[in-house]
């Protein structure tokens, strides 16, 4: 699997230090990791806002200059061939950036224009990429009539027009209902079978867990743990999680009182987790104990417990 | 959708995007707005019905052109290079401030093989192309009124175009260096002040020295000595001067605007 010709994005020591004024120092918000994204593989970056997420994203895109490191996407080197890179890379910012003045269709054009490509090919493949993301009906209209999640799937669409090798996605969903979300997962599972490489970063742990092989966990500019979900699940907790919630004033008490009865214990500010490898046991455990819950519920443990136990905080705060 | 390809991208080879590709947007853009093209091209010729004809009918020929001048065949060229001016300024300024901005336009277009130098050389040609038409409109409209001698008054043009591409290039600059919308007032108290007093209404010589030295820097004064002298067929010697002077500063400016601009839009 170290095979070069399979590696397409290689990152050694990757850093970016933003200058802010009257700040010598600067502000690094990606600080020396490394990682690589094999051929065809759905690679997520997972971390809590602020940790560098699109800031990793932007120097893979070429449109943002790492400070120090290097890196070596489609066997170019990042800062010396950044427009050969782009030509093959489909880019979805976090923010759609759609032209606000132009129509659905117009977008894909002048977008593919940008890449050099011929109005002939365009035509064509604006109609099958607006096909792709549902959105033939709107191909006429001003984008400002779209919803969210059409917004979106336009953005995807629009990375898409150069046939890229690598599509690179920064949250995909964040801030789409649930039905906006399954639609966009399902096409991004049919890019995956296409072989298109995926990389994607995200705060959902179901969507990293769904789409992602790989991922990375960032936390402050750092690379803090490395795997496959499942992978990651089994190495950094136990096999359940019971979630406890309590009434307001008897919080501190009931909290105090299941010290021990777990081999890991997180509080958060609305409920307590109690890692375990019997959810069930721990909880007769914790009714012998006299603890008394609003609500209790066993679960399997999942990423949101492997951020969890990495740093200490919840993803989603 | 048929497959996606996974090797290098199969029949079309990509090219790197070329400034052309920005006027592509801008024309695309106007298909739908053209009307504000329409006001651009009306500005010059209300302010020339109001001042040339109005006070054209109070002050007869004006006085220090050698040949006998009527008011509005003065004030006609001075309104056009005023036109050329403002609509390069304009889309440099105010328009690209906001895709800078509020719709991060330049943000998705240099996720492409596009260069920063392709996005703002495509930007200055777009306001060319805005500049060539206004000015070719108002050609016409005054030529038939006869402000203007065929076809000796068709130097207008590519004069129109230089001196769109020096105010283009001064507004990129500018941009560059703007930090709230109301810095746009800012720009007004250097723009109305020069529009007034660089030769538009009056002959330089109704001037004092001093303030005919501070007049002969401003690069619109330049601009209306340019275009009067291709209405007027006078001139002389003197075009070469504005030409050098606007096309020095047109070149300057879009240089040390294109490095500012690396770094606004690679961060
Ligand atoms: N252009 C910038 N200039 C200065 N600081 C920035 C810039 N972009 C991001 N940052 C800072 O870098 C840190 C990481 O940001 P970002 O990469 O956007 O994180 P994420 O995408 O994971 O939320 C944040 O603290 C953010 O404020
Ligand atoms: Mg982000």
């Amino acid at each position: 699997m170290t095979d070069s010709s399979t590696v397409l994005i290689d990152a050694q020591g990757l850093r970016k230090v933003y200058g802010r004024p009257g700040d010598k120092a600067g502000f690094t918000a990606v600080d020396g990791i490394d990682f690589q994204v094999r051929r065809g593989e759905a690679f997520g970056v997972l971390g809590a806002n602020g940790a560098g997420k699109s800031s990793t994203m932007r120097m893979i895109a070429c449109v943002s200059p790492p400070t120090a490191g290097s890196l070596r996407i489609l066997g170019y080197d990042s800062g010396a061939d950044g427009a050969k890179i782009r030509a093959r890379l489909g880019v979805v910012p976090q923010d759609d950036t759609i032209d606000t003045e132009l129509t659905v269709r117009e977008n894909l054009l002048i977008y593919g224009r940008y890449f050099g490509l011929s109005w002939k090919v365009l035509r064509e493949r604006s109609t099958r990429l607006l096909e792709f993301t549902r959105l033939s009906e709107k191909a006429d209209d001003a984008v400002a009539t779209l919803s969210g999640g059409m917004r979106r799937r336009l953005t995807i669409a629009r990375a898409l027009i150069n046939e890229p090798e690598i599509v690179l996605l920064d949250e995909p969903t964040t801030g789409l209902d649930p039905q906006a979300r399954h639609l966009l997962w399902e096409r991004l599972f049919q890019l995956k079978q296409d072989g298109v490489t995926l990389l994607l970063t995200t705060h959902y742990m179901d969507e990293a867990e769904q789409i992602c092989d790989r991922l990375v966990v960032m936390d402050a500019g750092k690379i803090v743990a490395e795997g496959a979900p499942a992978e990651l699940i089994a190495r950094y907790t136990l096999r359940e999680v019971l979630e406890l919630r309590f009434a307001p004033g008897e919080r501190q008490i009931m909290t105090d009182k299941c010290r021990g009865l777990a081999e890991r214990m997180e509080e958060l500010p609305d409920r307590l987790l109690l890692s375990t490898d019997n959810g069930e046991e721990t909880l007769s455990a914790v009714h012998r104990q006299g603890v008394q819950p609003l609500t209790a519920l066993v679960r399997r443990s999942s990423l949101e417990d492997v951020f969890l136990t990495l740093t200490g905080r919840s993803l989603l705060d | 959708m048929t497959a996606m390809p996974t090797g290098a991208p199969a029949g079309n080879p990509v090219r790197p995007g070329r400034a052309w590709t920005m006027v592509e947007r801008n024309l695309m853009i106007y298909r739908h707005t053209w009307p504000v093209l329409l006001a651009e091209i009306f500005e010059p010729m209300l302010y020339l019905l109001a001042f040339g004809v109005g006070v054209g009918l109070l002050v007869g020929d004006v006085p220090g052109l050698g040949a006998s001048v009527s008011y509005p065949q003065f004030v006609a060229p001075a309104l056009l290079a005023t036109a050329a001016m403002n609509g390069a300024m304009n889309e440099t300024t105010f328009n690209m401030y906001g895709k800078l901005t509020t719709d991060k336009t330049y943000e998705s277009i240099l996720t492409t093989p596009m260069s920063v130098r392709s996005v703002a050389l495509g930007e200055v040609f777009w306001a060319l192309v805005r500049g060539a038409i206004v000015a070719t409109v108002f050609l016409v409209v005054v030529s038939i009124f006869g402000l203007a001698e065929l076809p000796g008054a068709l130097l207008v043009i590519p004069s129109a175009l230089l001196i769109g591409f020096a105010f283009a290039a001064m507004g990129l600059l500018t941009v560059t260096f703007l930090r709230s919308w109301q810095d746009f007032q800012l720009i007004q108290l250097v723009m109305l002040p020069m529009f007034l007093f660089a030769t538009t209404f009056f002959p330089l010589s109704v001037y004092p020295r001093a303030v005919q030295v501070f007049v002969e820097v401003l690069p619109l004064y330049h601009s209306v000595e340019l275009v009067r002298a291709a209405f007027l067929g006078t001139g002389g010697g003197y075009p070469a001067i504005a030409v050098i002077y606007l096309a020095v500063l047109g070149v300057v400016a879009l240089a040390i605007a294109v490095r500012r601009l690396e770094d606004t839009l690679r961060p």
